[in-house]
């Protein structure tokens, strides 16, 4: 397997088309004209939640392996960069300079959820999911109860990103920049591995792992290394997120939140890695904004029935909602243009993805 | 999806651009509180609070209408400061009121220094360092904190009730610690003992405690339980159930209305538990009398009477208007004669009077209380003695206050 064949499939470039296009210059633009709540709270905040979304995405869309420690393994990350850095409480903060403090919590994350893969990967479906939210469950007790490191309910705050550039990283735009480049880069490199021949036997190995068994693929350490690269996605979005809150608590790796990436992963769609970005925007307004639409006493009802009516009327998320609508509007060019990708040869992931 | 955002921004800009001329009639104002999770019951009652205050007005203070918006939390730091966030940066509040626990407080109180020009006033949040170590100048508490609604209980269960030694039964996080504080300094300081291997720590939510009754020890006199709403109720039934016999003392929160409401024998076994907290239910005086009587008019299907929530987030908003009132609802210097006002302020509250100290903190009468059966078969809590205005640092000077260290499982030793 040479590095020619492993960069044969679609390039990128030649796939460019009016809405993506759009859609990033949008991203660049948006602090231009948005007020700093919405670039930092709705804007930054959704990136960094579709991060971590996106590493399930990745896990679950093209491993077939739904993980709800995917959080756990951000909030790990999380709280090395609190332990080993500085933070204002007292407890640990051994004071690393940043460049050491964040590779270190990144890698150790991956580590983590190479872990995380070790102990699941060798179950399925339902029984995946229990495990991993054993490890969840398991992990927010853990630094409840376990003072000496992490400082138990109280956790840590006063932690600060650091002053690169002259720039503090945590006001708005530089914030957002900051957060849209990383995340703008795991969105590409997903796409990039879905397309590679670690992507498509990892799709194959969703699909047939038996076949790809006898094939003579290691099962296993393909899906092993699933979890690493999901790993370094969801380590480096919680960074970002301890760098975001200033603090991290056993209320951040809570088990209602481990099921929120869930539900915004779910309600964007699993089909495409802008699925996790597009539930992580809706997921983040809803959250703000639906307290002003209704009695403060059901607003959180009101959550709860938007993406019940999404998951019922769609249940490939936003995203399929999106797709149905624009094959309506450009039936006939579609028609034209899935004529032409079927002599390619090739099968492009999002539509091999929808057999499953 | 986009278009949400869009219609969502568009409506955003009009906002802000509407902002300025709206802000010459009126005035905005945050309140946050629990409304979601574990103290979603106590959150709604907090906000029974901040209704009262604002009809007491009648929605005006200083010439200027009040518009209030609430947001909500689940009582995580994390959730406090995003919807204080979006309260003070996309609504644009002036004044905010709020948190209501513990740690949600000293997270509020960090973001506050981020933002000079908004006046914060506490809701009921009672960790000790919101204001103690390290306060922002624009964050107030009207309300007491933990260790002050302890005040008086420690010599009372040692002098009256001639405890020696007892065991320590409390949540761990921040709260109970300035309670158990609180409670233990000065009944230390008398010559009692709560020694390390009887402090028993669960985390919020326990529901078993068959382990921790099984470890009380039997040499000592009574526990004293710091447990709130569900937790209170399971220790009392299950330790109840066990037989257990050694006589109770309660925190602030431990034999509240929540739990003081609940069925069965539990009820006959908390008859007689001494407490103290900021208010006493039976209190006989007009103010108090007066505060009930509107709460239940004006709330019918709230508790049979006002919780501490309800009573600290009503004070606290009512600081907020009287202010507001001095200095005419005049906040175009970004607040600063404002925050001047309210510091300066002492008021009568339905418990007494209240005033600030230097460090924004409030020094309030404190009420020591005992379970008792009420005229209908209904527990209420007897009001035993007024402690009047207590002071954060307990009587002594800053300085020497803060010599005990920072509150924690083992502040104080008390071996």
């Amino acid at each position: 397997m040479d590095a020619r064949q492993l960069f044969s499939g679609n390039s990128l470039l030649s796939e460019l088309r009016p809405g993506p296009l759009v859609a990033v210059a949008f991203l660049l633009a948006y602090p231009a004209f948005a007020s700093d709540f919405f670039i930092f709270q709705i804007g930054a905040y959704s990136l960094i939640l579709g991060t971590i979304a996106l590493s399930l995405t990745m896990l679950a869309g093209y491993g077939g392996m739904v993980s709800l420690a995917q959080l756990t393994v951000a909030g790990l990350a999380g709280y090395l960069v609190a332990i080993l850095g500085d933070n204002s409480v007292g407890v640990m903060g051994l004071g690393w300079p940043w460049w050491l403090t964040v590779p270190v919590a990144i890698l150790g994350a991956a580590l983590f959820s190479v872990f995380v893969g070790a102990i699941s990967v060798r179950t399925e479906g339902i029984y995946t999911i229990m495990i991993t939210l054993a490890i969840a469950v398991a992990f927010f007790y853990f630094v409840r109860q376990n003072y000496v490191i992490f400082n138990g309910f109280t956790g840590f705050a006063g932690v600060e990103p650091p002053a690169i550039f002259g720039l503090y990283w945590r006001d708005p735009a530089p914030f957002y920049y900051l957060t849209l480049a990383l995340s703008g880069g795991f969105f590409l490199a997903v796409l990039y591995a879905s397309r590679s021949t670690f992507g498509l036997s990892l799709q194959a190995i969703r699909d047939n792992p038996r076949r790809m068994r006898a094939l003579g693929y290691d099962v296993t350490l393909h899906r092993i290394v699933a979890y690493f690269l999901s790993g370094l996605i969801a380590g480096t979005a919680g960074v970002l997120l301890v760098w975001f809150n200033g603090r991290i608590s056993p209320g951040s790796v809570g088990i209602d939140v481990a099921i929120d990436i869930l539900v915004i992963a779910v309600v964007g769609g699993m089909r495409h890695p802008v699925g996790p970005f597009i539930g992580a925007i809706a997921f983040v307004l809803l959250e703000n904004f639906a307290i002003d639409l209704i009695d403060r006493e059901r607003f959180n009802t009101v959550i709860g029935l938007a993406f019940l009516l999404v998951v019922l009327f769609s249940p490939d998320g936003l995203l399929g909602i999106w797709n149905r609508l624009r094959d309506k509007l450009r039936l006939g060019r579609n028609a034209r243009q899935d004529a032409r990708r079927g002599e390619g040869g090739e099968r492009q992931p999002a539509e091999s993805l929808e057999q499953t | 999806m986009f278009r949400l955002g869009k219609t969502t921004l568009v409506a955003a800009t009009v906002l802000a651009m509407a902002s300025p001329v709206a802000a010459q009639e009126t005035v905005k104002m945050g309140a946050l509180a629990t409304l979601e999770g574990a103290f979603t019951v106590l959150g709604e009652d907090s906000m029974r609070g901040v209704y009262m205050a604002l009809e007491e007005f009648n929605y005006t203070a200083g010439g200027k209408k009040i518009e209030l918006i609430t947001g909500s939390s689940d009582a995580s730091p994390d959730s406090a400061i995003r919807a204080t966030r979006k309260l003070v940066e996309q609504d644009g509040v002036q004044v905010m009121v709020g948190p209501l626990s513990g740690s949600e407080g000293l997270a509020v109180k960090d973001y506050a220094k981020t933002q000079p020009n908004v006046t914060f006033l506490n809701g009921s949040s009672a960790a000790q360092d919101t204001t103690l170590r390290d306060p922002a100048d624009n964050f107030f508490r009207f309300g007491t904190e933990g260790a002050q609604w302890m005040a008086g209980l420690g010599e009372y269960v040692y002098k009256e009730k001639g405890y020696r030694k007892l065991a320590v039964l409390a949540e761990d996080y921040s709260f109970p610690y300035t309670q158990v504080f609180g409670f233990l300094e000065p009944f230390c300081r008398l010559g009692g003992k709560a020694p390390a291997d009887a402090r028993f720590w669960v985390p919020i939510g326990n529901k078993d405690y068959s382990s921790v009754i099984a470890a009380l020890p039997d040499d000592v006199d009574a526990i004293y339980v710091a447990l709130g709403g569900a937790d209170a109720v399971n220790f009392l039934t299950q330790y109840e159930q066990t037989g257990g016999e050694l006589p109770l003392i309660g925190g602030s929160i431990t034999v509240d209305q929540t739990v003081l409401g609940s069925k069965g024998r539990t009820r006959d076994f908390v008859v007689g538990t001494p407490s103290a907290g900021p208010i006493s239910d039976t209190w006989d005086d007009s103010r108090w009398a007066g505060f009930v009587a509107a709460y239940k008019k004006q709330f019918p299907d709230g508790f049979p009477s006002p919780s501490l929530f309800a009573h600290a987030y009503y004070v606290n908003t009512k600081a907020a208007l009287l202010a507001l009132d001095t200095v005419d609802g005049n906040l175009s210097d970004g607040g600063k004669a404002y925050r001047a006002a309210l510091a300066a302020l002492e008021f009568e509250t339905p418990t007494g009077m209240v005033k600030l100290d230097e460090r924004r903190n409030a020094v309030a009468d404190i009420f020591l209380t005992e379970v008792a059966e009420g005229p209908d078969g209904n527990l209420l809590n007897k009001t035993i003695k007024v402690i009047p205005q207590v002071s954060q640092t307990l009587g002594l000077s800053y300085d020497e206050f803060l010599k005990y260290g920072a509150v924690s499982r083992e502040n104080p030793v008390c071996e």
